[in-house]
């Protein structure tokens, strides 16, 4: 008898990136360790998938850099909303700036990951993130 | 096992786009994801770089020519163009968008032509290699796509 923790449906991720093929790379990598995922080119739609779906969202993984809305702008978004803020979120970003991993880090982020992620960086952090999830 | 020889051909382009740098581990990253759910997903994943780049490039050109000495606008898409690469392993790209970024941050105009024109000339070559070589792997059939030759 197995004595790990099964969750009911595997979690759901929600993948934000305004780049069409690091979309289509982090969203491979999640289901291949199968997880449920959610694409979304920007932050305004992921707001709109978190308002109607939040409570199904498991983790939010965003780019840092994005037009418009910032990772960390989604960030301050996620963590100031009562509903939403338990919700673990992780930053990407092909810069690796000290200050602003710094900066997302103290506002909340769960971890920051320098781009390109590789399997090896999710299966980590989901591992990690997976027990804190029930 | 035995190659066939198309399965060696196959082989042998991949090595010599990494050996020649067109390529770098990123890719190895990329084709480790395929598998029996996702088939053709390198495949597939090149042919969004490549759209997605020549999009980029188209930008970049106007915008290079639209809005003269606009460096920052002009860096803004490369960073973009830069991020596509990295994904993907196109590291002689990747290398290019760099120095463009690298001239651009100097304001020399005329630097950021030239590194353009040796970035849509990367481009092209890895575009007719990459094609080449996703051809011989369609020949070669399905077995081949994940497998590790002996030797490399």
């Amino acid at each position: 008898m197995s004595t790990t923790t099964v969750t009911p449906e595997p979690p759901h991720v929600l993948a934000v990136d305004d780049s069409i093929v690091d979309r289509a790379v982090i969203s491979r990598l999640l289901r291949s360790s199968k997880y449920r995922v959610t694409t979304v080119d920007s932050g305004k739609r992921a707001l709109e998938v978190l308002s109607l779906d939040g409570d199904n969202v498991h983790m939010i993984i965003t780019d840092y850099c994005m037009p418009e809305m910032s990772g960390y702008e989604l960030l301050k978004r996620v963590k100031e909303s009562t509903e939403l803020r338990e919700i673990p979120v992780v930053l990407m970003s092909s810069e690796n700036s000290p200050p602003r991993i710094r900066r997302c880090l103290e506002e909340g982020a769960e971890e920051f990951l320098i781009k390109p992620v590789r399997a090896s960086d999710l299966s980590r952090l989901c591992s990690r993130l997976i027990t804190t999830l029930r | 096992m035995e190659y066939s020889n198309l399965q060696r051909q196959a082989a042998s382009l991949k090595k010599s786009l990494f050996d020649q740098g067109y390529l770098d581990e990123q890719f190895c990253q990329i084709e480790y994801l395929q598998d029996e759910a996702s088939p053709n997903f390198t495949e597939e994943v090149v042919s969004l770089f490549f759209e997605n780049s020549t999009r980029l490039m188209t930008n970049i050109e106007q915008a290079m020519e639209k809005n003269p000495r606009d460096f920052s606008r002009w860096d803004v898409n490369m960073q973009q163009l830069k991020g596509s690469c990295s994904s993907i392993g196109a590291s002689r790209m990747k290398n290019e968008c760099t120095s463009f970024r690298n001239i651009c941050g100097d304001e020399n105009a005329e630097g950021c032509m030239r590194s353009f024109q040796n970035l849509k000339r990367e481009h092209g070559v890895l575009r007719q290699k990459l094609e080449s070589y996703f051809q011989v792997l369609r020949q070669a059939g399905p077995a081949v796509t994940a497998a590790r030759p002996r030797g490399m």
